[in-house]
C-alpha cells in the first residue's frame, strides 16, 4: 500500500476517533485528499474520471468485480466506464434496458460471492428497480437468517439537477432509499470523495447505492490521490468551521451552501459551519449534533422536494438531541414540492440566494 | 425496392397490360382511384398473415408523403435548433422511422388510442398536432403541445387520444394495456396502440402487460419499432431472441417492413381487425433511425457510416413514396410545390416557436394537486404563495 494511502487512512481514523477537536485542525477544504495534494502523489481529476479510476482499481484488485449496465461497455452515457471493456474484457458488459432485471441480476451475483457494480443510467430510472433494492437486496441477509447476502452489490446512479434535464433526468431520489434498513446510501461532492467513497461502497459488506451528482462530473476538478484508498462510510465532513449556524448538505448542494456561507460572511459577518454529510444512511449523528450544539442553529438543504426529504430526518433528530441548545427553529431549504420542472429549474432549485435568505432569517430569529 | 412495387402495382386493375400501356392508362386515372401495390411478405407467429398486396390511391400516397416529408423536415429543424442551443435537454429524433407512425395512422381513427415512448415528436404530428406545437414545446414555450411544461419527451393530445410521450423505457407498455381495457369496457370499436423500441422489448413490464392483455383479450396492438439499436447496443447484443414478433409466446405476431408505409398500413388494418375480435397482437416494425439515440449520441460509434448511408439509399421510407408517386405518373412539379410549402410551414413554426412566450412562473406550483396541499411555496421575489389548481392554465 502506498504511504500516502496509509497517511490518508490515519487521518480518517483520527477524524473518526477524535471528533470535533480533530476536525478543527483540518483545513476546511473540499476533500480529505487535499492534505495529500502537496505530497505529489496525486493528479487532477474531475468527478467522472475519479469514478472511472475507482472502477479500474476495484477491478484490478478484485477479479470478481463486474461492471454492467446500459451502454457501459462503450463508456456509458457520461463516460464514467471508459476503458473498462478494453482492459477487463467481459467483466464489463452492456445489459438490456431493464433496470429491474439489472439490479435483480446483480443481487443474484452478489449472493454467489461476486462484487457486482451495476450502473443505473440515471437515478430517475431506478424506480423500476425499487422492489429489487428494497425487498430483495436490503433484506436478503436478514430474511435468510444470514444464509445469503447481497452485500457485494453496489449500484451507481448519476442524480440531481443538470441545468436542462427536465422531469426524468434531474431527480434527487435519495430519500426513498434512506427509509430502507439494510441499504447504505452514499453521495460524494468532489472527485477525491467520489473515488474514496465509491471504493468503500464496493468493498463494503452491505448493499450500497452510490448517487453521483452529475452536475459535478465535469465541473468539479481537484487533486485526487493516485492509489487505491477508501473514505469510511457513515462519516460527515466539516468543510468550513463556523460559530453561528450549521449548514448541512450533500452532493452538488454542498457547493451552494459553501457559496452562501461565504456570501453571509462577507455581507453580514455571519459565521457558518458547513457540513458535508457524504453518507445519508447511516448518517453521522455525532458530527451533526456536535456542530449544532456549537452553533445553536441548523439549516439543511437538498435539491429533492421539501416534504419527506432527508432534511426532515435530520431536523427531527437534531430537534430531539439538541433541543435545549437550539436558538432558532431548524430550517430546510429544498426543492419545491412539484415534479422536477423543465423550464422552471432555476425557480425550483434551492439556490444560493434562497439559502442566504434562510440563514439571515434563522440567525436573526 | 420502391420501383419493384411500382412496376407491379397495376396487376389488380390493368391485368397484364405492357408497362407503356399501363403508364398511359394510369394518367387517365382519377387520383382517388384504387390500385394495388405489392409489399414485402409479412412474417407471422401463431397467425395466418394477410397477403402482401396493398390497395392505395394517389390521394392517399400524396397525404402520406406530405406527412412523412413534414416529419422529416421537422426533425431536421429540431436537430439544427438543438445544435444552436435553442432546444436544451433531452431530444430524440424520429427521422428514418416516419413510415411506421404514418402507416399506423392510416389504419386508425382518432378514436383509437396511441401511447409511445420518448421519441414522440412525429406521433404528435400524425395525431393531428402542428409543427408549431412541437417546436414550441421543444423550446419550453407556452404555445407548445404541453404548454412548455413537458419538453421533447412529453407531447400529448387528449382530443386525438394521444397519451404521450413517456420518459421511462418501456413504462408506457402496461399503460397501453390499460387504455385497451378501458376501450373494451366501454364497448368501443377501437384499439390501443402501445409503441416501444427493441430496447424496451427486454423490459420485464412488457411481459406483464402481454400477459394481462392476453389473459383478458384486450384490444391492444403492441408495436415494436425495431430500429436495431437500444440506445448504443445492437439488438443482438441485448436480446437473446431478436425476433421480437415471436416474443409474446402465446400472443400472435407479425413482422413488417417498417420502411414501407403501405406495408405498415396493410398490417395495421389487419391487426386492428384481429385485436378487436381476438385480443392482443405484436407488430414488429423493421425500421431504422438515422440520428443517434438522443442528441448526445452521434450515432456513429456503434454502427458504421456505411450502414447508415446504405439504409438511406436503399430503404428510405420518404423517398420510397416519392418514387412510387412519380412512377404512377404523379406530377413532379406538384411534389416540389408541396415540399416547398412544407419547408415554409416548418420554417414558420420554428420562428413562431422562438417568438412564443415562456410559461409564467406561477405555473411551477400550478396543478400539482387538484386540492392544493397545505403548504406555501416561495416565489423568486421572496414572498410565499399557495399552490393553485387550474387545469385550463387560463392565466
Amino acid at each position: 500500500m502506498h504511504t500516502h494511502v496509509r497517511q490518508l487512512q490515519q487521518v480518517q481514523q483520527q477524524h473518526q476517533q477524535q471528533g470535533q477537536q480533530q476536525r478543527q485542525q483540518q483545513h476546511a477544504v473540499h476533500s480529505l485528499s487535499m492534505s495529500e495534494a502537496q505530497a505529489g502523489d496525486t493528479k487532477p481529476l474531475n468527478l467522472c474520471n475519479a469514478v472511472n479510476e475507482a472502477l479500474h482499481q476495484a477491478m484490478d484488485s478484485n477479479d470478481k468485480a463486474l461492471v454492467f449496465g446500459e451502454d457501459v461497455a462503450f463508456g456509458g452515457v457520461f463516460r464514467c466506464t471508459v476503458g473498462l471493456l478494453e482492459r477487463y474484457g467481459r467483466r464489463c458488459f452492456n445489459t438490456p434496458l431493464c433496470e429491474q432485471g439489472i439490479v435483480g441480476f446483480g443481487i443474484g451475483l452478489a449472493t454467489q460471492g461476486y462484487t457486482p457494480i451495476a450502473e443505473i443510467q440515471f437515478a430517475d430510472y431506478i424506480y423500476p428497480a425499487f422492489d429489487q433494492l428494497v425487498n430483495e437486496a436490503a433484506k436478503y441477509r436478514y430474511r435468510s437468517g444470514g444464509t445469503f447476502t447481497a452485500g457485494g452489490l453496489t449500484v451507481r446512479a448519476p442524480y440531481g439537477a443538470v441545468g436542462h434535464g427536465g422531469h426524468y433526468h434531474s431527480q434527487s431520489v435519495e430519500s426513498f432509499f434512506t427509509h430502507v434498513p439494510g441499504l447504505k446510501v452514499v453521495v460524494p461532492s468532489s472527485p477525491a470523495q467520489a473515488k474514496g467513497l465509491l471504493l468503500s461502497c464496493i468493498q463494503d459488506p452491505d448493499p450500497c447505492i452510490f448517487f453521483e451528482p452529475k452536475m459535478l462530473y465535469r465541473t468539479s476538478v481537484e487533486e485526487v490521490p493516485v492509489g487505491e484508498y477508501t473514505i469510511p462510510l457513515g462519516q460527515a465532513q466539516v468543510l468550513r468551521e463556523g460559530a453561528d449556524i450549521t449548514l448541512i448538505g450533500w452532493g452538488a448542494q454542498v457547493h451552494v451552501l459553501a457559496q452562501a456561507a461565504q456570501a453571509v460572511a462577507d455581507a453580514d459577518g455571519i459565521s457558518c459551519e458547513v457540513l458535508d454529510l457524504r453518507t445519508l444512511l447511516p448518517w453521522d449523528v455525532q458530527a451533526v449534533t456536535a456542530s449544532v450544539n456549537k452553533t445553536g442553529r441548523l439549516l439543511v438543504s437538498h435539491e429533492a422536494p421539501l416534504s419527506s426529504g432527508f432534511g426532515a430526518e435530520l431536523v427531527a433528530e437534531v430537534s430531539r438531541r439538541c433541543f435545549l441548545r437550539l436558538e432558532a427553529p431548524p430550517v430546510r431549504v429544498c426543492g419545491s414540492d412539484t415534479p422536477f420542472p423543465l423550464v422552471f429549474e432555476p425557480l425550483y432549485l434551492p439556490g444560493v440566494e434562497r439559502v442566504v435568505d434562510a440563514i439571515r432569517a434563522t440567525v436573526r430569529f | 425496392m420502391a420501383l419493384r412495387s411500382a412496376s407491379t402495382q397495376l396487376l389488380g386493375r390493368a391485368g397484364l397490360l405492357p408497362a407503356a400501356v399501363c403508364n398511359a392508362f394510369h394518367r387517365c386515372m382519377s387520383t382517388s382511384d384504387k390500385f394495388s401495390v405489392e409489399v414485402l411478405p409479412f412474417k407471422a407467429h401463431r397467425i395466418e398473415p394477410p397477403n402482401n398486396v396493398v390497395e392505395t390511391s394517389i390521394d392517399e400516397l400524396v397525404g402520406m408523403y406530405e406527412l412523412m416529408y413534414k416529419m422529416r423536415r421537422m426533425e431536421i429543424a429540431a436537430d439544427m435548433m438543438y445544435k444552436a442551443k435553442l432546444i436544451r435537454g433531452f431530444c430524440h429524433l424520429y427521422d428514418g422511422q416516419e413510415a411506421v407512425m404514418t402507416g399506423i395512422e392510416a389504419a386508425l381513427t382518432k378514436e383509437d388510442a396511441v401511447i409511445t415512448s420518448y421519441r414522440d415528436h412525429c406521433q404528435h404530428l400524425s395525431r393531428g398536432g402542428t409543427v408549431k406545437e412541437v417546436m414550441a414545446e421543444l423550446m419550453g414555450k407556452r404555445d407548445g403541445a404541453s404548454k412548455g411544461l413537458g419538453g421533447s419527451m412529453h407531447m400529448y393530445n387528449r382530443q386525438a387520444n394521444f397519451y404521450g410521450g413517456n420518459g421511462i423505457v418501456g413504462a408506457q407498455i402496461p399503460l397501453g394495456a390499460g387504455l385497451a381495457f378501458a376501450l373494451k369496457y366501454q364497448k368501443k370499436p377501437n384499439v390501443a396502440i402501445a409503441m416501444y423500441g427493441d430496447g424496451a422489448a427486454n423490459q420485464g413490464q412488457k411481459y406483464e402487460a402481454l400477459n394481462m392483455a392476453g389473459l383478458w383479450n384486450l384490444p391492444v396492438i403492441f408495436v415494436c419499432e425495431n430500429n436495431h439499436y437500444g440506445m448504443g447496443t445492437a439488438e443482438w447484443r441485448a436480446a437473446k431472441s431478436s425476433t421480437f414478433y415471436t416474443r409474446g409466446d402465446y400472443i400472435p405476431g407479425l413482422k413488417v417492413d417498417g420502411m414501407d408505409v403501405l406495408a405498415v398500413k396493410k398490417s395495421m388494418e389487419f391487426a386492428k381487425a384481429y385485436a378487436l375480435e381476438h385480443g392482443p397482437i405484436i407488430m414488429e416494425m423493421d425500421t431504422y433511425r438515422y440520428h443517434g439515440h438522443s442528441m448526445s449520441d452521434p450515432g456513429s460509434t456503434y454502427r458504421t457510416r456505411d450502414e447508415i448511408s446504405t439504409m438511406r439509399q436503399e430503404r428510405d421510407p420518404v423517398e420510397r413514396v416519392r418514387k412510387l408517386l412519380l412512377a404512377k405518373g404523379y406530377d413532379a412539379a406538384a411534389i416540389k410545390a408541396m415540399e416547398k410549402s412544407v419547408k415554409k410551414e416548418v420554417d414558420t413554426a420554428v420562428e413562431e416557436g422562438k417568438a412564443a412566450a415562456t410559461p409564467p412562473n406561477e405555473w411551477l406550483w400550478r396543478n400539482v394537486y387538484v386540492a392544493p396541499a397545505n403548504m406555501d411555496m416561495r416565489t423568486v421575489e421572496g414572498t410565499y404563495v399557495q399552490p393553485t389548481y387550474d387545469p385550463t392554465y387560463s392565466s
